[in-house]
């Protein structure tokens, strides 16, 4: 990314119709570590890479707990991601303190879409620096949207966003059609995967990853690192590649480029 | 000028009784479950308790669209906590949040008599009991309600709580095995049902303890 004379302010279009603080914003984004959602027809699972700056300190929260029936993970900037989870807990608690019922997950997701959005509208604000991966159980069954920085919001079978999430991506695209009819226990083993694509050949431990359900009759929690270490010893032991990785290596080194790639694209990212 | 008087009232008295008793290491939590207007029964099967905490239940009688509208304040408040803290709120805390709730509307009060039930943080048992603007007193037993005259000086008798103006402070917890306490409780429920006639029909208890919850009904005279 280039810097030019349109970029100071998020009131500023460029001469191609482009807000470039936006854009910058869905940078900050791509820089988080990953964060990945995957959703059958009765549950969502959310993992995310939780990797510390040192040995000496504790790992960055990046999956929160909404209401029983939402959860939420983020990539980017995570004090803005928790300044967002709370917006999220206050919707979710004066909604069912007045209809006794809980917030349905498109209904919430539209406010947070609209409230990202009055930030790129305000030349005394700046866009939300993080992306959010919304996991959620309704009336109408399980959903998993994408809220970008850019206001802009999509529902997704599974997605991945944050650094190095295009090789995540590759694999929730080969194996996503099978993930409707899928068990509670194969979705979060199919995360586990996907989360290990994005490691590029480093060792998957629970010390690393996050993983979090929600599903029907199962309110949203985040899973404990025991667990988690026992379902990843599970697939090393059986040797399963979760289809082939040696596959992904040569598709994942093609893909590191997307990031510089979009500024020539005739379209903005946040269009697409 | 003689002053006028409103015609109208924003509150009712849906009568009922609330009893609590804290024992060494569980708690009894009860209420009749007759909801009443004037002299006529609306219900015989109304719940007065509710659970704000995995250990903190609060039975209150009074005008209950007011106290179900401060259960709902409580449960929003503690699902905050939970989220703030990722913690259950300890009885104690639970007490200290439903005195400030009440003391907020203290120009406008919640017409709610309270009493909350629980454990504290060491297992032993605790009630809180409460005016309708949020004056409480941790006790070792207590009775809210239209039956609470006829059961007070009862208790009293049977469980010679220390009052608080006695030295050396002693402990706010009644000698009590369980059973006997949920047996006391019935026999108060069963005398107040007699000579109260706001009193009657059923009477809820929950028992709290270290293994967890339990309910206990008994039905009562519904005349």
């Amino acid at each position: 990314m280039f810097r030019n004379q349109y970029d100071t302010d998020v009131t500023t279009w460029s001469p191609a119709g482009r807000l470039f603080q936006v854009e910058y914003a869905m940078e900050a984004v791509k820089q988080g570590s990953a964060a990945i959602g995957l959703r059958s027809k009765t549950h969502v699972v959310l993992a995310c890479v939780n990797k510390s700056n040192s040995e000496l300190s504790s790992h960055q929260k990046k999956i929160f707990k909404v209401d029983d029936h939402i959860g939420v993970a983020i990539a980017g900037l995570t004090a803005d991601g928790r300044v967002l989870s709370r917006y999220m807990r206050s919707e979710c608690i004066n909604y069912g303190y007045t209809y006794e019922s809980p917030l349905p997950v498109g209904r919430l997701v539209v406010q947070l879409a609209d409230k990202a959005q009055v930030c790129t509208q305000r030349s005394w604000k700046r866009p939300y620096g993080v992306g959010l991966l919304v996991a959620g159980l309704d009336e109408s069954g399980a959903h998993l949207y994408y809220n970008c920085p850019s206001g802009n919001y999509f529902e997704y079978q599974a997605f991945a966003i944050g650094s190095r999430s295009q090789a995540a991506k590759t694999y929730l695209e080969r194996k996503f059609e099978k993930f409707t009819e899928s068990s509670r226990d194969d979705l979060i083993k199919d995360a586990l995967f996907a989360i290990r694509e994005t490691l590029q050949g480093e060792k998957l431990t629970s010390s690393v990853c996050t993983v979090a359900v929600v599903g029907v009759g199962e309110a949203f929690s985040i899973l404990d690192q025991a667990t988690v270490q026992g379902l990843i010893n599970e697939f090393e032991v059986s040797g399963e590649e979760g289809g082939a990785a040696a596959a992904v290596a040569g598709g994942g080194g093609g893909a590191a480029e997307e990031g510089g790639a979009a500024v020539e694209q005739e379209a903005a990212p946040m269009d697409i | 000028m003689p002053k006028e008087h409103a015609n109208w009232s924003p509150y009712d008295n849906n009568g009922g009784t609330c009893v609590a008793i804290a024992g060494a290491d569980y708690c009894v939590i009860a209420a009749d479950t007759r909801l009443s207007t004037g002299y006529s029964i609306l219900t015989r099967e109304y719940s007065k308790i509710c659970k704000l905490a995995d250990k903190s239940f609060m039975a209150s009688s009074g005008f209950q669209a007011d106290v179900k509208a401060l259960q709902k304040v409580l449960s929003s408040r503690h699902l905050i906590y939970q989220h703030q803290h990722n913690k259950q709120m300890s009885c104690p805390a639970m007490a200290q949040l439903l005195s400030n709730t009440l003391y907020y509307k203290r120009f406008f009060p919640y017409y709610a008599f309270n009493v909350l039930g629980g454990l504290d943080s060491e297992g032993k048992g605790c009630v809180f009991t409460y005016d309708a603007v949020g004056s409480y007193e941790r006790v070792g037993y207590s009775a809210q309600g239209s039956g609470a005259t006829l059961i007070t000086p009862f208790l009293d008798n049977q469980l010679k709580s220390p009052s608080p103006l006695l030295l050396p402070a002693k402990d706010a917890v009644t000698p009590l095995s369980e059973a006997e306490a949920i047996d006391l409780v019935k026999t108060c429920f069963s005398s107040a049902t007699e000579r109260d006639i706001y009193t009657g029909d059923s009477v809820e208890i929950i028992i709290l303890n270290a293994k967890g919850v339990r309910h206990e009904s008994e039905p009562l005279r519904k005349d």
